[in-house]
């Protein structure tokens, strides 16, 4: 009870501070931190791909997320840490708008992807998921063939023209996701049947099969071993190169292995974000501090 | 009770002895009777086919199997072909699951994936409401209702037709389609409509293309559950089929008049003299039936059971 308390008067000052910070303009210290930390980029590459303003996020009438504002980049991993219930899923779904799935649940403020925002009136919800992938804590493929699981998406949306674009669709997607060696004689068979990194890698070749622009992944490692582990956190190096990646992760060594930035979520609120090394080498809040140290979360 | 209120200690020490033991007893008794009436209960069940068994089988010497399972019912002159009550049975039980299905899967997925909670609250109880309607009730509407209906669209010389015995019987077996379909369709892990619909599948992908396919099994549970229901259905059936023993072979059939293996027994039953071939033919039907209906419920189980142990259907 006490820590929580002591807890909720950290996290009011450090939005006060952050309130300061955020006066600055946060994209102005995002972009001066990528090039801290990336001078190879200029700066034309690094474009902005999603920019949240002041987010408000409620279920009923408990407020899950608050004054939330972060700028994420295209190309890059971005991270985000936090203790368990700190609001990180309901961040991660809110740029997919998965929430409206959620009876009584309500968000106020602007995201904006690629400088749209996604809950202004009129906005295409299902296009927006085409764009803004999601991989789920608990791999989910379908309980159908592996090949199936791959072609729903473009099937369902489209994508393709004849039964020869399918196919070749569905190997790009699993060799995109280093998968397919593993399964290409088995595309037959059912995906229940592969282990749950196979899974796991099956979900991500699933997204991104419906060519989107973004990946949010929710704890994606956090069902597998450390070997398939390894095999995830790989699989992401490579595809950010084309994609947006925005990762949820309760493993700090995963955080600061795989990500560019980290944003630290504590109580609803985002408490500090940076580029990943700074997060972890000279971290400008106590709070961080002590939670990447562990001593508070 | 009241021995918890003793003022004392010792005594409620001494109370406690006598009162475990009764406790036993009580148990012993109440556990025994559990079981005798459990038991007799089987017993019964067995009994009965032992029942049927010895009066139905009778026929399979009496009569040699090439009348038997020959083409023409006619008991009058011992000539007792039961092939044209099986059909009829089959399809009359068939035409009413191809009937019964669409309308009972779409109903499931109205019910529980696209109407607002209060028109589900009405909703479901009326559904189970349905399947108490007595079935003389529904042969009685059948008759009056349906089959002048049939008669004056399809222009056929009868309404009294498979395909309105068809009608009824899908009616009948809806509530039970209806809610072992539900059933299914909300063990559909969560997951799997979270993951279509953040892939950009719309509301209605996510229902045809993965939770129907996920609930398949279940689907099928609930049309054997239907099926099983269906064929050993009588009264209605026997009031609206028009009963004519001929051989159901071609679609036309459908619209002509039919006779079921239920209806046949119930007709005949009344009028035949005990021990006689005609009485142990009709009981061999019954046991063509008994052994049906128990395989239909048996796969039906069977996939119910599955579904349990694996944790789906609830
Ligand atoms: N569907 C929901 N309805 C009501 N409250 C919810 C719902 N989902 C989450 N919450 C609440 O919102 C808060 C944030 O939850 P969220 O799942 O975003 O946390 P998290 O940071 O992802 O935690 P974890 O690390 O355990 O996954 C929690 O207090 C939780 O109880
Ligand atoms: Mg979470």
């Amino acid at each position: 009870m006490d820590k929580r308390k002591i807890g909720t008067e950290e996290a009011k000052q450090v939005t006060k501070d952050r309130g300061q910070i955020m006066e600055d303009g946060s994209r102005q210290i995002t972009m001066q931190d990528e090039h801290q930390s990336s001078g190879l980029h200029p700066a034309s590459s690094v474009a902005e791909k999603i920019r949240v303003e002041r987010l408000n996020f409620y279920y009923g009438s408990k407020i899950a997320l608050s004054d939330v504002s972060i700028s994420i980049l295209d190309r890059r991993i971005t991270a985000l840490i936090g203790p368990s219930g700190c609001g990180k899923s309901t961040f991660l779904r809110c740029l997919n708008r998965m929430n409206d799935t959620i009876k009584g649940a309500r968000a106020e403020g602007t995201v904006l992807l690629d400088g749209k925002d996604i809950y202004a009136r009129g906005t295409d919800v299902v296009e927006l998921r085409r764009r803004v992938g999601m991989v789920f804590q608990r791999p989910n493929p379908f309980p159908q063939s592996i090949f199936e699981n791959i072609a729903f998406g473009p099937k369902v949306l489209g994508l393709h023209r004849d039964k020869k674009d399918l196919t070749d669709i569905v190997e790009q997607s699993l060799r995109g996701a280093v998968l397919w060696d593993e399964v290409k004689d088995k595309l037959k068979q059912d995906a229940l049947g592969l282990s749950l990194g196979q899974q796991q890698k099956l979900c991500i070749a699933r997204s991104i099969a419906v060519k989107p622009d973004v990946i949010l992944m929710d704890e994606p490692c956090s069902a597998l071993d450390p070997i398939a582990t390894l095999q995830i956190e790989q699989l992401m190096q490579s595809l950010k190169t084309d994609y947006c990646i925005v990762i949820v992760t309760h493993n700090m060594q995963q955080a600061s292995r795989v990500s560019d930035h980290t944003g630290f979520f504590w109580l609803g609120k985002l408490v500090e974000f940076d580029s990943t090394e700074l997060i972890f080498t000279r971290p400008r809040q106590k709070l961080t501090e002590d939670y990447i140290t562990g001593r508070a979360g | 009770m009241n021995f918890n209120l003793a003022p004392n200690e010792s005594s409620t020490l001494t109370m406690e002895k006598p009162k475990a033991e009764r406790s036993t007893w009580s148990e012993f008794l109440v556990e025994s009777s559990i079981r005798v009436v459990g038991f007799s209960t089987i017993g019964f069940v067995v009994l009965i086919f032992l029942f049927l068994l010895r009066e139905g089988l009778p026929i399979f010497y009496e009569v040699s199997p090439g009348n038997i399972f020959g083409t023409r019912w006619y008991p009058t002159f011992d000539i007792f072909g039961s092939l044209p009550l099986i059909l009829g049975s089959a399809y009359v039980t068939v035409a009413s699951i191809l009937i019964a299905l669409p309308l009972g899967v779409c109903t499931a997925v109205f019910v529980r994936e696209v109407a607002p909670q209060w028109t589900r609250e009405i909703l479901k109880p009326l559904i189970e409401v349905l399947a108490g309607i007595p079935s003389v009730v529904l042969g009685f509407f059948g008759m009056h209702v349906i089959a002048p209906l049939v008669r004056t669209n399809l222009d056929a010389p009868t309404g009294l037709t498979a395909f309105t015995g068809a009608l009824l019987l899908a009616y009948m077996s809806l509530p039970t389609i209806i809610s072992v379909a539900e059933d299914a369709l909300d063990a559909v892990p969560k997951s799997y409509r979270d993951a279509a619909l953040a892939m950009g599948a719309t509301k209605w992908q996510t229902i045809w293309r993965i939770v129907v396919p996920a609930a398949r099994s279940g689907i099928a549970t609930a049309v054997m559950l239907g099926m099983g229901r269906a064929i050993g259905e009588t009264m209605a059936v026997m009031m609206v089929t028009g009963n004519a023993a001929r051989m159901p072979l071609s679609f036309n059939s459908l619209f002509m008049p039919v006779r079921t293996m239920t209806a046949t027994i119930a007709a005949e039953m009344g009028e035949v003299a005990s021990g006689s071939v005609h009485y142990h033919a009709l009981f061999g039907i019954g046991i063509m039936l008994f052994i049906l209906t128990f395989f239909i419920n048996l796969v039906a189980a069977k996939a119910i059971f599955k579904k349990r142990y694996r944790g789906g259907l609830r």
